[in-house]
């Protein structure tokens, strides 16, 4: 008989740095969709240009290859980076590429006519978008970063792949010393549906918030 | 006499293949109260969104308040306005828009201070002062705390009215500030516009599809057609005895619509 206790903490070792991977790749994806988003809006073509070739470049290819290139390939352009580090970078990259052009889209969903407004009330570019186009493109926002944000968690697994013990490398370290496939796989699907519940749920809350008053009441 | 607070001086506005406005020169002296009137895509928009800044011009030039708009003076010559110049011109201007374009995520008292508190540098007590002061005028006060989208259009009009006099600009923009509304919230929006022109010595110029009320408000009339000022003069002449056949048309279609005048 296998004392699974041992093997369950490993897997649930793993799950802290599948959190720490998604949590600190969400924010990256963050900073890294809000500045491609508004940087395809610029008025400089050049800004535009930038922003449009790292959306393009990092959608179009996949995950798995820029994971193996900013680990292995950076060190040889004398950068060399932690696992974590290296996950965090290319999981941060490649989703905040998606999320850029959420910005960009809820950003331009917000009419022709608040912009007006704003200019007749003489207020300059960024206070413009501060105060009155952020704010009201936000709500519009949030639903699809809960989908990217639960992309990624599940995007975390292929990290593995730079033998960083992330919850699915821990789950084929039990299978392979157990040999059973059920329990810590089973264990795993339970903790990655946990987290992305608990994500939903997270956004859920936020959108309830950034809406309020929207819709007439104000609290 | 004093010289014009707007000039207008030969302005030409295309749309690709379209020439919106053609040429087009007037004066408005301060204080005045105008009305522009004609057929939809005349060009009477057009001029309260390039007076604005909301559009560009293609030739010619304006000066408002002494001052151009869209050119300054850089090394003795005229060049093309930046943005900064465009934010010292717009502090004269301020707009009242057909479709109210109020901040929906702003309560109707934020939406009133945000501009002065943002590009005055008023301090947030005096800006809700002010505000207040503001709302009471247009019948508002005790709305100070809804949201935009629990008010009526009329209502909703009335705090746009407000949040524009709150930058105290040297000259308002109305642009078919009733188009938008159900005939019976109409009156009280007009009601406030009368009350302003009558109280403030601000330079007005309003679009309108309301005759009754461009009688009643303007020290004078212009009638566009085509981008151009067919006729101009004082309400009681445009409208009784207009001169241009274009001008009697139109006012006769306006009639038959169910307009009063």
């Amino acid at each position: 008989m296998i004392d699974w206790s041992g093997y369950i903490g490993l897997i649930l070792q793993g799950a802290l740095v599948t959190i720490e991977l998604t949590v600190l790749g969400s924010a990256l994806a963050l900073i890294m969709a809000f500045a491609a988003g508004l940087g395809r809006l610029s008025r400089f073509a050049a800004v535009r240009t930038l922003a449009t070739v790292y959306i393009e470049f990092f959608r179009g290819t996949s995950i798995f290859v820029q994971l193996f290139w900013v680990y292995f390939v950076l060190p040889f352009a004398g950068l060399t980076l932690t696992p974590l580090q290296a996950g965090v970078l290319a999981l941060g990259l490649n989703v905040g590429a998606y999320g850029a052009e959420v910005v960009r889209g809820a950003v331009r969903a917000v009419g022709r006519e608040q912009r007006e407004a704003c200019v007749a009330l003489n207020l300059s570019r960024y206070q413009r978008m501060r105060h009155v186009i952020l704010p009201q493109a936000l709500p519009l926002m949030l639903p699809t970063f809960g989908n990217n944000a639960i992309e990624l968690l599940k995007g975390t697994a292929v990290v593995s792949l730079i033998s960083l013990t992330d919850m699915t490398f821990q789950a084929q370290v039990v299978r392979a010393q157990t040999g059973s496939t059920l329990i810590p796989f089973a264990t795993i699907l339970v903790l990655y549906f946990v987290m992305a519940s608990a994500i939903s749920a997270g956004m859920r809350w936020l959108e309830r918030r950034a809406t309020r008053g929207l819709d007439g009441v104000r609290a | 006499m004093p010289s014009p607070i707007i000039r207008i001086d030969n302005i030409t506005k295309t749309y690709g293949p379209l020439t919106v406005l053609d040429g087009l020169s007037m004066d408005v002296m301060p204080g005045e109260k105008l009305a522009l009137i004609g057929p939809s895509g005349s060009g009477k928009t057009t001029i309260l969104r390039i007076l604005m800044t909301l559009e560009t011009i293609n030739g010619g030039h304006i000066e408002i308040d002494g001052e151009q708009l869209y050119h300054m003076p850089k090394a003795g010559r005229l060049v093309a306005a930046d943005e900064k110049h465009l934010h010292k011109m717009r502090k004269k201007i301020g707009m009242v828009f057909q479709h109210f374009n109020l901040f929906p995520h702003k309560c109707v008292l934020d939406n009133i201070t945000l501009a002065p508190m943002l590009t005055k540098g008023v301090a947030k007590a005096a800006a809700e002062k002010r505000a207040m002061e503001l709302l009471d005028m247009v019948g508002m006060a005790d709305k100070a705390r809804s949201m935009p989208a629990q008010l009526s259009g009329g209502q909703k009009q009335r705090v746009a009215i407000a949040r524009a006099l709150a930058l105290s600009p040297k000259i308002m923009l109305f642009d078919e500030v009733t188009s938008a509304l159900d005939p019976e919230l109409v009156e009280e929006v007009l009601n406030v516009m009368r009350r302003l022109a009558a109280e403030t010595d601000m330079t007005m110029l309003l679009v309108t599809h309301e005759m009754g009320f461009a009688h009643d408000f303007a020290d004078r009339v212009l009638f566009f057609d085509k981008g151009r000022i067919v006729e101009e003069g004082k309400p009681e002449s445009i409208f009784k005895n207009p001169r241009q056949e274009r001008t009697q048309t139109f006012l006769r279609k306006i009639i038959a619509a169910g307009h009063r005048v």
